[in-house]
């Protein structure tokens, strides 16, 4: 009788994806695809220079252009009290430039026209006189003296200091290190990264005269927190404002911020009562949205000879750009840096920030990251092998000796973060045996005798997802919970809504499974929508591998809230007492009387036709779900490399994953984020990065310059499991997105060190171009890849 | 439309000249007037609103908006609409017919070649251009022919597997002995019926 939870698309199924319907026949409906009466094209004109004051614009040429509808300029902004907006972080970021530009791809004026094209002639036709500043490309220069101040709109702003931070034991630490047998140092550089999702950002602002209700379909990852923002910049009422998220073609953090061609969008659709859409162009995106790390980092570890640690230090130094606008939850002023070592059994620790502003893009989101744990994991990571390295142990030895044992859950790490389960040891047995550790350290002596350079390197690491809970985690005030609404309608059949946000996570898919799961419901008779703010409950978006352990728990507790209304019903339809009634999977029957039940569908009509008396009707409810405590998954990433020791070329030779997420709702789905995810730990080990000259100028600012593997580079994965249950998720989920871009960087980079270990090279930083291994190799020394500090000429 | 006033687009000056393009696109004749400047990925997404035609950069790098041009993958976004003139264009749109999937597809859906799908027409117009060639490719020639496409989110794997699926639904004797790194991806028990 019982319902075969997998045939109905329950949790467990390999469940095809619902999604893929539309885009494979190419009828998604991403930003660029939607197209409103009357619309009008808007581009944005941007600063070639990284500082510069701005002397004068003269739009009068573009103004002269047929079909130039209109131009804006900071000027004009300011004038309505818009110029400048406020950022996630507390901070101020301009819309358009009014005094100066402050990094290279500032946005300067917008152009609004009939058709794309001639909006970029428009911007052409506009000219700008700069009287060009000193710009500042690094934390050192920042920092010097004599540096020009970048950000002197701020009252009280007397240095390019953003923020100093600090959390741990500063005493207890000092004394672990004064016990140490061995302190092991590293310094390295997490280099500037973007997450360039291949659709870039954009909008379309649709003004109603009639109504006064603005919509805005936007590729947003946070609809809900981008109309707060609307309204708080705009001063339009929240309830007339309509966040529309279509399709996004990814977003990997880089659609979480509030970025000025919106806000332009949106004012020009007001002032001119036409829909406005703005299309960034892909050097637009690299150039002035979003960017991840430029964080760098000195890192020391306290060793006990037998291999024990006793303490770690770290300070970080990381590069905001022009405003510190990327969304950190407010208490953690360098995300959740503090999160790293997590997985180890570490006496004490003790962090140290510093955060500074430079003439670079607004930097610091959490590119496939849970707020700075992709640089707390590869720093972790990075000084574990240079520990296990001067201590002359093997590198999984040093890892088991030092890992957080099974029973010891819950785990508090000296940071503060409770660590709830895992299996860590069996993962890197697992991780281990796959890849034939021993197997592979015979061949790579083997090979290094005849002049060949093998490297293994491993990567062990549990991070923080799913922010909240509320007591610790808000962005902007705002308690990081989320929401989830269902209604069954009378034919059993299924509406889902969430406050989340899919960018290519598969949530039409696997939000259904949850409800097949806990109601029988079969997956398919379930819609999942999100995204539009007008219908969708409040939430807090998808970043930060957030969405499987928040909104996902709270579709599981909307589902149970359903479920005790339908039992109720049931009672009724079977006229005995709720206490008399059993529920398996999709039905209600008697207790001791299997044969006497009722389907969830039968219940469902009858919320609508034969209810008890005094119930309300209807079976529809929602649920705001606040986590207990953050989900840990677990990873052990192992690759193995062969270096060219002539070109410093290196090539991947296997790549072994083994991930722990809890359980896992769709197998295939889990399994497609854990690959994307490598493939990105594999591009910024490689080749992936954005850095500065000494004037600022952004080299990464195509795809000419920005690399992207593509499939020819991309190794192959395999791939491995091990399933502890979260023990707060109402499934037992944890979050898996980001894992492998957090922990996979660490397992090349270690690889590679590995494989050069005779030359003397603690660290050569990312991406291990060519030039650099080949100089650690050649040269012997470490290779930095910080932006140049200009000299005098 | 009203006949009374029909506003003329003021991008067609006198000082422009508008060129008449006739193509066909998915098999159907279509003729457009055009700014010579016009790019065909843009003729197609606007003009003829085959939306499936994606863009996603600017410098010819990603294959988001790979169309097939007289059967050869081309990215629509670094050629003009006029040089179009008189071929033959294919976009995702006509890989489906009106009851059935084409095996690019299927394989595309079966194997989760796709996330957000913004690349994935690009990709399957690649993939399609390789299988008319070469209708049993080993992994290195399905990652080479797919090689001028980015994808951001599989980490290409499954794509290759769902080339190899359309290969063998297509009929070309596939070598199942040789999956390589593509088959490691773990088992796709628990597939729902
Ligand atoms: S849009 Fe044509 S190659 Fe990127
Ligand atoms: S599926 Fe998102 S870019 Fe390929």
């Amino acid at each position: 009788m019982a319902l075969d939870e997998i045939k109905i698309g329950g949790l467990g199924a390999s469940r095809r994806r619902v999604e893929d319907n539309r885009f494979i026949r190419g009828k998604g409906n991403y930003i660029d695809d939607i197209v409103l009466p009357g619309m009008l094209h808007m581009e944005i004109l941007r600063s070639p220079l990284a500082h510069a004051r701005i002397r004068s614009i003269d739009a009068s040429a573009a103004w002269a252009i047929p079909g130039v509808r209109m131009v804006l300029t900071g000027e004009m902004l300011a004038a309505r009290n818009l110029a400048w907006m406020p950022t996630l972080s507390y901070d101020t970021q301009a819309v358009l430039a009014t005094d100066k530009v402050r990094f290279q791809g500032q946005e300067v004026a917008c152009v609004v026209a009939d058709d794309p094209y001639i909006a970029k002639d428009g911007c052409e036709a506009i000219v700008v006189d700069y009287e060009p500043l000193p710009p500042i490309v690094n934390p050192t220069q920042a920092k010097a003296p004599d540096a020009p101040l970048i950000r002197d709109d701020k009252t009280g702003q007397d240095s390019n200091v953003v923020f100093d931070w600090e959390v741990g034991d500063r005493e207890g630490t000092d004394r672990a290190f004064a016990e140490a047998d061995v302190v092991s140092t590293i310094e390295m550089h997490y280099p500037r990264s973007h997450p360039s999702p291949i659709e870039a950002c954009g909008s379309i602002a649709d003004f109603n005269r009639a109504t006064s209700k603005l919509t805005v379909y936007m590729t947003t990852q946070a609809p809900h927190i981008i109309r707060a923002a609307v309204a708080l910049v705009a001063e339009l009422p929240e309830h007339m404002i309509r966040i529309v998220s279509p399709d996004l073609g990814g977003g990997f953090g880089n659609k979480v911020p509030v970025y000025p061609g919106y806000v332009v969008s949106i004012l020009a659709s007001i002032l001119l009562e036409r829909p406005v859409k703005w299309i960034e162009d892909k050097s637009g995106n690299l150039i002035s949205t979003g960017f991840g790390r430029d964080i760098y980092l000195k890192g020391e570890m306290a060793l006990r000879n037998d291999g024990r640690i006793l303490g770690v230090r770290m300070h970080t130094d990381s590069d905001h750009g022009a405003f510190f606008s990327d969304a950190q939850p407010s208490k953690f002023k360098v995300g959740l840096m503090h999160s790293a070592f997590s997985c180890y059994d570490i006496g004490a620790a003790h962090l140290t920030a510093q955060g500074v502003y430079t003439n670079k893009a607004p930097g610091g989101v959490a590119y496939r990251c849970s707020f700075r744990v992709t640089e707390a994991m590869f720093f972790q990571e990075r000084m574990v092998q240079a520990a296990a390295s001067d201590l002359g142990m093997d590198q999984a030895e040093f890892r088991r000796i030092n890992l957080v044992r099974d029973d010891d859950f819950p785990h508090r790490t000296p940071w503060g973060f409770l660590t709830d389960s895992g299996q860590y040891g069996k993962c890197l047995d697992l991780g281990l045996e796959a890849i034939g550790y021993e197997d592979f350290l015979r061949q790579k002596e083997e090979a290094r005798r005849r002049g060949r350079l093998l490297g293994i390197g491993i990567s062990t690491m549990t991070e923080p997802l799913g922010a909240g809970n509320s007591r610790e985690y808000d962005i902007l005030g705002i308690k990081m919970f989320d929401s989830a609404e269902l209604k069954v309608h009378m034919t059993g059949k299924a509406l889902l809504r969430t406050g989340a946000k899919t960018q290519g996570q598969g949530h039409e898919t696997t939000w259904a499974q949850i409800v097949a799961h806990e109601l029988g419901i079969p997956a398919e008779d379930v819609l999942v929508e999100e995204g539009d703010t007008d219908t969708a409950p409040f939430g807090m978006g998808t970043y930060a591998s957030r969405s499987t352990p928040v909104a996902g728990a709270a579709v599981a507790m909307v589902s149970r809230k359903i479920r005790a209304k339908a039992r109720r019903i049931a009672a009724h339809l079977l006229e005995v007492s709720e206490e008399d009634i059993e529920w398996e999977l999709g039905r209600f029957s008697v207790r001791g009387a299997p044969d006497r039940g009722v389907t969830i569908q039968e219940c469902a009509i009858a919320a609508y036709s034969n209810m008890p008396d005094g119930m309300e009707p209807g079976l529809e409810n929602n649920a705001y779900y606040d986590p207990p405590n953050l989900t840990w998954p677990f990873a052990c990433y192992i690759a193995t490399v062969e270096v060219d020791p002539e070109t410093g070329v290196w090539d991947v030779l296997r790549v072994v994953a083994v991930d722990d997420c809890g359980v896992r709702i769709n197998p295939m789905i889990v399994e497609g984020q854990i690959m994307g995810g490598l493939t990105e730990a594999y591009a910024m080990a490689n080749m992936q990065f954005i850095t500065f000259d000494e004037d600022g100028n952004c080299i990464g600012s195509n795809y000419m310059d920005y690399l992207l593997p593509t499939a020819w580079e991309t190794p192959g994965f395999e791939l491995h499991e091990v399933v502890t249950p979260c023990p707060h998720h109402p499934i037992g989920a944890k979050g898996i997105g980001e894992c492998a871009t957090v922990g996979g960087p660490a397992a090349f980079v270690n690889a590679v060190i590995d494989a050069i270990g005779d030359a003397g090279v603690r660290n050569i930083d990312m991406p291990l171009l060519p030039d650099r291994v080949h100089e650690a190799i050649t040269a012997g020394h470490d290779v930095s890849g910080a932006p140049p500090v200009k000299t005098e000429p | 439309m009203s006949t009374l006033f029909e506003e003329v687009p003021a991008s067609f000056g006198d000082d422009v000249p508008v060129r008449r393009v006739t193509l066909t696109v998915n098999g159907e004749q279509r003729a457009a007037n055009v700014e010579p400047r016009l790019l065909l990925a843009h003729l197609l997404r606007n003009g003829f609103r085959l939306t499936g035609t994606h863009t996603g950069c600017d410098t010819t790098n990603c294959g988001a908006c790979t169309v097939l041009y007289d059967g050869v993958p081309v990215k629509s976004c670094t050629m003009f609409a006029v040089q179009a003139d008189g071929h033959d264009i294919g976009t995702v749109e006509g890989l489906a017919t009106a009851s059935e999937l084409h095996p690019i597809q299927e394989g595309f859906k079966d194997e989760h070649g796709l996330q957000c799908g913004f690349c994935t027409p690009g990709m399957m117009l690649a993939a399609k251009a390789l299988l008319d060639e070469n209708p049993n490719p080993s992994e290195d020639e399905i990652r080479w022919a797919l090689s001028g496409n980015l994808c951001r989110c599989t980490g290409y794997q499954n794509i290759v597997k769902a080339v190899m699926w359309a290969a063998d639904k297509l009929g070309g004797a596939a070598d199942d002995s040789d999956d390589g790194s593509a088959d490691g991806a773990g088992s796709d028990a628990g597939e729902e019926g």
